[in-house]
């Protein structure tokens, strides 16, 4: 689609101003996230030591991770350490925590954006089938299973899709994450499925549905008195402006699945950062939990980003 | 721009009629209207709200989707539109035969720029290549007099005025200089200075392409002002029809007669601008008979039993009425 010339000059502005409003949001992450770890029941000293605990060992150790300082004394030596990359040592591992997430992140990424393709591959198409044929058998069909993939639970799904094509059929491994890149996706398939089942559902009901008020537009009409191609009238017609709620639905979303991928890496045994999550709860391993809690929380800011950039893309009103 | 064909014989509308399935039953939209359109010739359908004018353009142009259903037979150039195949009907739809909407703020896409919704035209019905098409983007933006046009072109519906965003919407119908225009309520949602500009711009469009125009409007100051035969639709069927100063200066019709007198008039004496009484009928639930008979004071029992048909009065003139010779001889409204 030819979007260039004086339409790109609002939209680099609306991308710059859309960046600095970013600054107090993560000034925000940091706080809260400060706040909560310190909230948390249970102190790490005494997760340390177990049931050796003697006072002047807690102190010691409270001394050595700084938590003897005064809480603002504290909060700034946390602030100026997340932008140095230091996000302190794992309690458990005793394995620098920004090693650590590294070394995890990158299984959950890659789990969610193959999650969000596979979704978006469903629900695309079967939007648009249902819509085309509303009222119809088709329809009711499609949004039948996918009623049944949204009333689900996520951890439900995949315990069937494990039992049916892991250890029934035996088409996919039943946990784990492969060496290679193309073994890493089979590894993956099914936990990405699971998780784009229930997503592609919200999706495919939220596309289904603007495609059916779009499709009913006066420029749909008049772009067929134009006498346009069906296939042109479908994409850059009617899909196009059917995509601006989808796709801030779909980044709100995100966040969800980055949550639902929790789930989905514990039940699979996917080593990614959900499951070192889960562990550094229960382990109270609170550096871990504060620099995951930190970069996830910048991964959905980063992702309402990209999703407000790509909406004033396909809307040249919203960066007005 | 394809095919070179005879389109000399103009448009021939034969039996249309459009029915749309409702939950409240079978709606008679359009019910069997037949219409003439000499080439270069300019034609006005005029009626209220719901009386099948739009619909009527819609279905000449095939715009009618399910629940509706068109029947009937509307030649253009020796081939039947309502019969032909989808995709040799899409070659005829923007190229030979355009058309424009009322609002064109809903009819332009908000997201597309201008200038792609104009050359995508092009791109449908020619071979020209991105420049050439520019460059007939530009001569067209002039032809329907939008200043900076280089510019405008990739510009935003959103950017333009009402009056502007009309004039791109028939640039765009322009694109590929077609033969027959069918323009519904185009001046209807823009102020009365600037509807007449854009009127003026169709007379000056239809006598530089040698263009046939339907202009469907509720407006009978349009019609008088621009064109040169009309026709009256109540509850889908046309109900009369002549030149437009025939119609004018003696209707046939009672209801045209009522739509006349409540039309206020410069330079006469000052009377009470007369309303016809009641609403149009419902089109799932038509009254038998004469549709207008509930709201016609000439109405007799023949006018409740029989619905009247379209007769042809000599020089082109036809009316739907028992009564037209008593319609006629009544006092005059204006």
């Amino acid at each position: 689609m030819q979007n260039i010339g004086s339409g790109s000059l609002p939209l680099f502005s609306f991308v710059l101003r859309r960046i600095l409003q970013m600054i107090p949001t993560v000034v925000f992450i940091l706080v809260v996230t400060f706040v909560l770890v310190r909230l948390l029941p249970g102190d790490p000293a005494s997760a340390m030591l177990g049931d050796r605990a003697i006072d002047a060992d807690v102190e010691r150790i409270n001394a050595s991770l700084g938590l003897d300082k005064p809480i603002p004394v504290q909060f700034l030596y946390f602030v100026k350490n997340v932008f140095t990359g230091d996000l302190g040592t794992s309690i458990a591992l005793k394995l620098p925590v920004t090693t650590i997430i590294m070394q995890r992140l990158p299984v959950t990424l890659m789990l969610t954006l193959m999650a969000a393709l596979l979704a978006l591959v469903l629900a695309v198409p079967l939007a648009f089938l249902a819509a085309l044929r509303r009222e119809q058998t088709a329809d009711a069909v499609i949004r039948g299973t996918f009623q049944v993939g949204l009333s689900m639970p996520v951890f439900y799904v995949g315990i069937l899709m494990l039992t049916v094509f892991g250890a029934t059929l035996k088409w996919f491994p039943v946990g784990g994450y492969g060496d290679t890149f193309a073994d890493r996706l089979y590894h993956l398939f099914l936990p990405a499925l699971t998780l784009a089942f229930s997503f592609s559902a919200v999706l495919m009901r939220n596309l289904r549905s603007s495609i059916i008020g779009v499709i009913n537009a006066e420029y749909v009409d008049f772009a067929r008195a134009k006498g346009l191609r069906p296939r042109i009238i479908m994409t850059r017609h009617v899909l196009r402006n059917a995509l601006i709620s989808t796709v801030t639905l779909f980044g709100l979303q995100i966040g969800t699945l980055f949550g639902g991928a929790v789930i989905t890496e514990t039940v699979f045994a996917v080593p990614g950062a959900g499951r070192l999550m889960i562990d550094s709860i229960y382990g109270r391993d609170y550096p871990v939990l504060q620099g995951l809690t930190i970069a996830l929380a910048v991964l959905v800011s980063l992702t309402f980003l990209a999703t407000d950039i790509f909406q004033a893309w396909l809307d040249p009103r919203v960066a007005r | 721009m394809s095919v070179a064909i005879d389109t000399g014989l103009g448009l021939t509308v034969r039996g249309l009629t459009a029915l749309f399935n409702t939950p409240r039953g079978m709606a008679l939209a359009v019910a069997d209207v037949d219409l003439d359109v000499a080439p270069g010739e300019m034609v006005g359908l005029v009626g209220e709200s719901g009386s099948g004018k739009s619909v009527t353009l819609r279905s000449i142009m095939g715009l009618i989707q399910t629940p509706g259903h068109v029947t009937g037979k509307v030649e253009w150039g020796g081939r039947d539109l309502v019969a032909m195949p989808a995709e040799e009907l899409r070659r005829i739809r923007g190229s030979e035969i355009a058309m424009i909407f009322q609002e064109p703020m809903t009819a332009l896409n908000p997201v597309l720029p201008v200038g792609l919704q104009l050359e995508e035209n092009l791109v449908a019905h020619t071979r020209l290549n991105a420049r050439e098409r520019r460059a007939r983007a530009l001569q067209l933006m002039n032809t329907v007099g939008i200043p900076a046009a280089e510019r405008r072109l990739n510009e935003y519906p959103h950017q333009f005025s009402g009056g502007m965003r009309q004039r791109a919407m028939i640039a765009i119908a322009l694109a590929c200089s077609p033969k027959l225009l069918l323009a519904d309520e185009p001046t209807t949602a823009l102020d009365v200075t600037i509807q007449d500009q854009i009127l003026k711009l169709l007379l000056d469009l239809r006598d530089r392409l040698a263009m046939s125009v339907v202009l469907v409007t509720h407006d009978l100051g349009v019609i008088a002002g621009t064109c040169d035969r009309m026709a009256v639709m109540y509850a889908g069927r046309i109900v009369e029809m002549g030149t437009v100063i025939d119609v004018f200066r003696q209707p046939r019709h009672p209801y045209t007669r009522g739509l006349l007198g409540s039309v206020p008039r410069a330079g006469a004496v000052r009377t009470m601008l007369s309303s016809i009484e009641g609403t149009p009928p419902s089109l799932t639930d038509l009254p038998a008979g004469c549709a207008f008979h509930p709201r016609c004071s000439f109405a007799t029992d023949i006018c409740r039993q029989e619905r009247p048909p379209l007769l042809s009065l000599g020089n082109d003139r036809k009316a739907a009425c028992f009564h037209h010779d008593r319609v006629a001889a009544a006092e005059a409204i204006l």
